[in-house]
């Protein structure tokens, strides 16, 4: 079932993604697919993911298409102007991929590229709304297009936050980019069930399906990271304390995933899985999970 | 010094929809040479702005509004007549117009665009920031300018990168958005965090030709043109 249908059957959906790799070598990418296959709703792939070079998402989503899967290109505002952006959103629907998700994306400062020029001609609200005038059969100037796009447009959300301002200012921006054509959000990482429903809670009112972002654990040293330098990401003490104990540790952090997955999947409507690395594990996570 | 010209009355008029009093304050620096924010525009403005029936509560133009303390050393005594309105007109510079922001807890209008010069600079500013972009977005955004106190220059809310209230690019300072939330809800005008700003057209943000040699010399020019158009 493709993710559109998927979320719009109201079915519990699932998604994770891929990391094309810095190179032209894409073995591993197409390794991942062929274990994901079947298994999942929808395969993200990310796009200079912390603003580091490498293969496209627009490339790697048109060879998930070529495998049977159902690719979301992710698209950043970090990189490209209004013309760019939306000649790749042509290219992207002619190539067969039908998801895109906006993200602004990150500075290139935390990349390898630290000298590059950004760009952030439209923002994340304005590229969401570009899909949608595609999606009506014109581009940004007004024009015409032979023969119109169909996405099914993703956005992000950051359901915990550190501050009252950033917390209100995720609540704001989500429902402005529903109002300009968002149809489905995935979520920043969440560790904690409490803070997560007392998010849903208010985003429910917006009656917009809601994939939950899940990063499984590999070590108390990437837990600690996370918390010092992810934006919106809280790994609970406990949760370390118990990768801290644990003799196998990929076991425990597929298990944490599966058990926060299970805690969490009647809150919203779907989980988004960045496994980081672990995509051939995703399909372990579901079984535990139950989701498969 | 930093050019300014006055937007459309009916953008003007638009910010105020659902306010009945105003308070309008011009600045006799740059506005005053720019002929956006001196004496007569600020008593044009109020002969509109009454004829578009909203009372005026006052008026004065102050020199210089990009410094915070002169703005409010000269707004002290005008303080009752401030405080009546439920916001305020500011025929300036998007300095300005952000220094003004900062130190009256009104909500803010900007009634002028800057534009750009090109790079000329010299005027006496303090923290504010003004790109110049042709577009003043100041309305919208608790006056504080989202394309100079973002890192990204977003003009529709945060990244979400922000940690603790900082800035996820540049760590020493605070992140803009989180600051243009802090003053909207300050001035209850939280509602504006949900309008959508469309795509920006850049070329406003392109020093104008005639603009690129010294501003002295292109008001000169605009007075020679303004005074053949009258002969």
């Amino acid at each position: 079932m493709a993710l559109r249908e998927a979320i719009e059957s109201g079915k519990f959906a699932v998604t994770t993604e891929v990391g094309p790799l810095k190179g032209t070598d894409t073995s591993e990418v197409m390794e991942v697919a062929e274990i994901l296959k079947g298994k999942v709703d929808g395969v993200n792939v990310t796009d200079q993911q912390s603003a580091v070079m490498r293969l496209g998402s627009l490339a790697t989503c048109a060879l998930l298409v070529e495998k049977g899967l159902d690719p979301v290109f992710q698209m950043t505002c970090r990189d490209r102007n209004r013309i760019a952006l939306q000649s790749d959103l042509l290219s992207a629907h002619v190539l067969g991929i039908r998801n895109v998700l906006v993200i602004s994306g990150d500075f290139p400062t935390l990349g390898d590229h630290i000298d590059a020029k950004d760009v952030y001609d439209l923002d994340s609200e304005q590229l969401i709304w570009t899909v949608n005038h595609m999606n009506g059969g014109h581009d940004l100037a007004g024009n015409e297009l032979k023969g119109k796009t169909d996405f099914f447009t993703g956005a992000v959300v950051k359901p915990v936050s550190d501050t009252e301002a950033s917390a209100e200012l995720q609540l704001a921006m989500m429902e402005k980019k529903i109002s300009v054509g968002a149809r489905f959000f995935q979520t920043q990482a969440v560790y904690e069930g409490d803070a997560f429903e007392r998010f849903m809670k208010r985003a429910a009112q917006f009656k917009v399906p809601v994939l939950v972002g899940i990063i499984p654990l590999k070590s108390v040293g990437m837990a600690r990271y996370m918390n010092k330098n992810v934006s919106g990401v809280f790994v609970p003490e406990e949760l370390i304390d118990e990768m801290g104990k644990a003799e196998d540790k990929t076991a425990k952090g597929l298990e944490i995933a599966a058990r926060l997955i299970n805690g969490l999947k009647d809150l919203c409507q779907g989980v988004h899985i960045m496994a980081i690395g672990w995509e051939k594990k995703v399909p372990e996570i579901l079984q535990l999970a139950k989701l498969a | 010094m930093l050019r300014s010209e006055q937007k459309p009355f009916d953008e003007i008029k638009g910010y105020l929809e659902g306010e009945k009093k105003v308070f309008i304050l011009g600045c006799d620096g740059c506005a005053q040479s720019s002929q956006t924010g001196g004496m007569p525009q600020v008593l044009a403005m109020k002969k509109l702005l009454e004829g578009a029936g909203k009372k005026v509560t006052g008026y004065t133009v102050i020199d210089f509004l990009c410094q915070k303390a002169l703005v409010a050393s000269r707004l002290c005594p005008l303080e009752d007549t401030v405080m009546e309105a439920d916001s305020l007109v500011v025929l300036t510079c998007g300095v300005g117009v952000q220094a003004v922001a900062a130190m009256v807890h009104k909500p803010v209008h900007p009634g002028c665009n800057t534009i750009s010069l090109g790079g000329s600079r010299g005027e006496w500013r303090g923290t504010e920031r003004c790109l110049e972009c042709g577009d003043c977005l100041l309305h919208y955004t608790g006056g504080i300018c989202p394309l100079t106190a973002c890192s990204k220059s977003l003009r529709n809310g945060a990244c979400g990168g922000a940690s603790d209230g900082r800035c996820e690019v540049s760590p020493e300072k605070p992140c803009g958005w989180e600051l243009i939330y802090e003053r909207l809800k300050e001035v209850g005008r939280l509602d504006q965090l949900k309008q959508f700003i469309p795509p920006k057209d850049w070329n406003k943000q392109r020093p104008r030709p005639e603009l690129l040699s010294t501003s002295l010399w292109a008001l000169e020019q605009e007075n020679e043109t303004s005074e053949e158009g009258r002969g």
